[in-house]
């Protein structure tokens, strides 16, 4: 089945200058009870977004419409615990297309590359930096090159090369989907089954 | 030939294909799923209009979402219902034998996998949960997978993986006696940080680790994640093979007897290479408790917070906003303070041995006046044996109940949450903000403080408990 492709972003920020955020925060377990994958847009930081009644909290930064784009900016070791894959659907569903952060945790990433939303690693000083310029100025855009390999900050032209593995990279840019591949090498898989030691 | 870890041993015996530049075919041996990270792959499989490549490789259970008392009447939230509904559908539609509700069987998916003999040494294991690393204490590469990849693996018994970097943690020494599986294991993350193993597939090894029961062993391999590890893995020793010896029964045709020599070998040579080498002396290891909210933010339960000028600048914000969460100041004591709930349960710690561990300290003792307390066993067969072995009289007596099994209040998805500033102490594995319910202050700790605070009301050290 083929998906959104991914070549080139370009985008206001939203910085989100916390460190070690959980998949609990991006989606709390309590909404994971649902049997499809739509609607979880609604959902994401929920416990960040609003209080108790349910009533938005003016000083999150997703309620502060200066504050908009496809890309989230978020501090180091983003995505730990639970391997919930609904953290990414709310995510993509919300809006945003690529999360930049200087650290990211394993599933989290292999869930996001899978959904077509791009991790992008940079460093920890550079990450700082972002944060406090799209803090302070909003209207910062950012450019993102998948083949290339290279974010950008627009305003000042500063640009960094990420790292992302090629078969990813090209299933990224293609729109391609991995069950396709494996259900392709069903044979070779069964073969295998045949011959193996443990 | 070149010296091998043992994660490469049985990751090398798995690879049906490398891709160039790309992760490995890898082949999974037992995928387990459970209600709520599989509708959605499902769903894939039936737009796709596959059918599920080896359904006998495929086991479910229904463990997160569902009710831990009534369990013989219907769920009555519509939402959870219709997620446990469609799981028995799914498992009828696609041929998945099914341990639901209600079947002697059911229970937390990695409570039920070791028990029932589907997890043994050398396997690749995957579930669309982060706790799959549990399994490793068998000797296999055991992990955490998102609900795209559950579809894989339906779809075809494999999935796409780059292979991870190899950390060994050695803990020599000797445990003092009140120190438990989940206080190692919550030290070491401690020490690592909730990120600091991430990249990683982490053995555990030495004198502390081969001393441990597989329930320990099981625990410390449970809490990986939680460090960012994929997965930890313990080599298989007579501990483990007495394990599976004893157990009830085994799945299909296991013959132990052929297999056992096998699985001796699966141990890392002595000149493999580690990426990463920690050596922990676990004679200093004391019982542990968290005081933020990541797993990482931990202390011995005789110490204090730590205090602001210990924490680098950058951390600073994080750090506050977690005690501010907490309702705790920098430096403060943690021993004493009050506590309101207790959950002692979890794939983590919901297993019999735990049950055994709290029960002995609250046995002769009364439960304290302010606690409320939920006591969930992993499964129907530990709750069974809870029962024969008389520890629910011994927990009835001092004031507390079994509830029935399930994930419960480790993430609250269904009713067990823990109410907005309150403060629970729980054996389970995350302290994250509202992990138990929204505004719920989680204090995670080993059976033994659960039990001590259950009795006194607040934080204790459980050495003071233990004869």
């Amino acid at each position: 089945m083929s998906k959104e492709k991914f070549q080139i972003l370009e985008s206001t920020c939203v910085p989100l200058p916390y460190e070690n955020v959980d998949t609990d925060q991006i989606i709390p377990a309590r909404f994971l009870n649902a049997t499809s994958k739509e609607g979880f847009g609604a959902k994401l930081f929920y416990d960040w977004r609003y209080d108790k009644k349910g009533i938005k909290k003016t000083d999150f930064i997703l309620n502060n419409p200066s504050y908009k784009g496809k890309i989230l900016i978020a501090g180091k070791n983003f995505g730990s615990g639970s391997s919930r894959e609904h953290a990414v659907w709310a995510i993509f569903d919300y809006g945003f297309r690529a999360v930049v952060s200087s650290f990211f945790a394993d599933i989290f990433r292999n869930n996001a590359l899978n959904n077509g939303l791009l991790p992008v690693v940079i460093p920890d000083e550079a990450l700082r930096k972002l944060l406090d310029l799209t803090l302070k100025k909003p209207d910062t855009k950012a450019r993102i090159d998948l083949e290339q390999q290279k974010f950008s900050i627009l305003p000042s032209g500063e640009s960094f090369k990420f790292d992302i593995n090629p078969y990813k990279k090209e299933c990224l840019m293609k729109g391609l989907d991995d069950i396709d591949y494996l259900l392709g090498i069903r044979d070779l898989i069964t073969t295998f089954e045949m011959n193996k030691r443990f | 030939m070149k010296p091998k870890t043992l994660f490469d041993k049985i990751w090398d015996a798995h690879v049906v294909k490398s891709i160039d530049g790309g992760p490995d075919v890898l082949y999974i041996d037992q995928h387990f799923i459970h209600e709520v990270t599989s509708p959605q792959a499902f769903d894939g499989l039936r737009k796709r209009g596959v059918q599920v490549f080896r359904p006998d490789k495929t086991l479910a259970t229904a463990d997160h979402n569902i009710p831990t008392v009534n369990q013989d009447q219907p769920i009555r939230d519509e939402l959870s219902k219709r997620q446990v509904d469609t799981l028995n559908e799914n498992c009828s539609d696609f041929g998945i034998t099914l341990f639901g509700l209600n079947h002697p069987k059911n229970g937390i998916v990695h409570v039920i996998g070791p028990e029932l003999g589907y997890t043994r040494p050398g396997m690749t294991i995957v579930c669309g949960d982060s706790h799959t690393s549990t399994h490793g204490a068998f000797g296999t590469i055991a992990f955490g997978i998102g609900t795209s990849e559950v579809e894989m693996v339906l779809a075809s018994q494999c999935i796409l993986q780059p292979r991870q970097k190899k950390m060994r943690i050695t803990v020599n020494g000797k445990l003092e006696k009140g120190v438990t599986a989940k206080d190692v294991i919550m030290y070491i993350i401690s020490q690592l940080t909730s990120g600091g193993a991430t990249g990683y597939f982490v053995e555990y090894a030495g004198s502390v680790i081969s001393d441990l029961s597989m329930e320990g062993r099981m625990t410390i391999c449970n809490m990986s994640i939680e460090m960012g590890a994929r997965g930890g893995l313990i080599a298989p020793d007579e501990t483990t093979f007495r394990y599976l010896r004893e157990l009830p029964s085994l799945p299909g045709n296991v013959d132990l007897d052929s297999l056992i020599p096998k699985w001796k070998e699966l141990k890392s040579d002595p000149d493999a290479e580690f990426d990463r080498e920690l050596e922990i002396n676990g004679s200093a290891i004391k019982p542990m408790i968290t005081y933020g909210t990541n797993p990482g933010m931990a202390v011995a339960i005789d110490e204090s917070i730590p205090t602001l000028d210990s924490i680098s600048t950058e951390a600073s914000a994080s750090f506050l906003k977690s005690l501010d969460y907490m309702g705790f100041e920098p430096g403060m004591k943690m021993a004493g303070h009050p506590v309101d709930y207790v959950f002692l349960g979890s794939c983590t710690n919901g297993r019999i041995e735990d049950l055994r561990a709290f029960a002995g300290i609250v046995k002769n003792r009364q439960k304290a006046p302010g606690i409320t307390a939920l006591i969930v066993p992993g499964s129907k067969m530990v709750e069974q044996k809870a029962i024969k072995e008389g520890l629910v009289d011994i927990l009835n007596k001092a004031g507390f109940e079994l509830r029935q099994p399930g994930c419960s209040s480790c993430l609250a998805m269904n009713e067990d949450k823990i109410p907005h500033g309150k403060y629970a102490v729980s054996t389970s594995n995350r302290n994250f903000e509202g992990r138990q319910g929204p505004g719920a202050r989680t204090l995670l700790a080993s059976p033994l403080t659960a039990a001590a605070a259950a009795v006194t009301g607040c934080l204790a050290d459980p050495r003071n408990f233990i004869e």
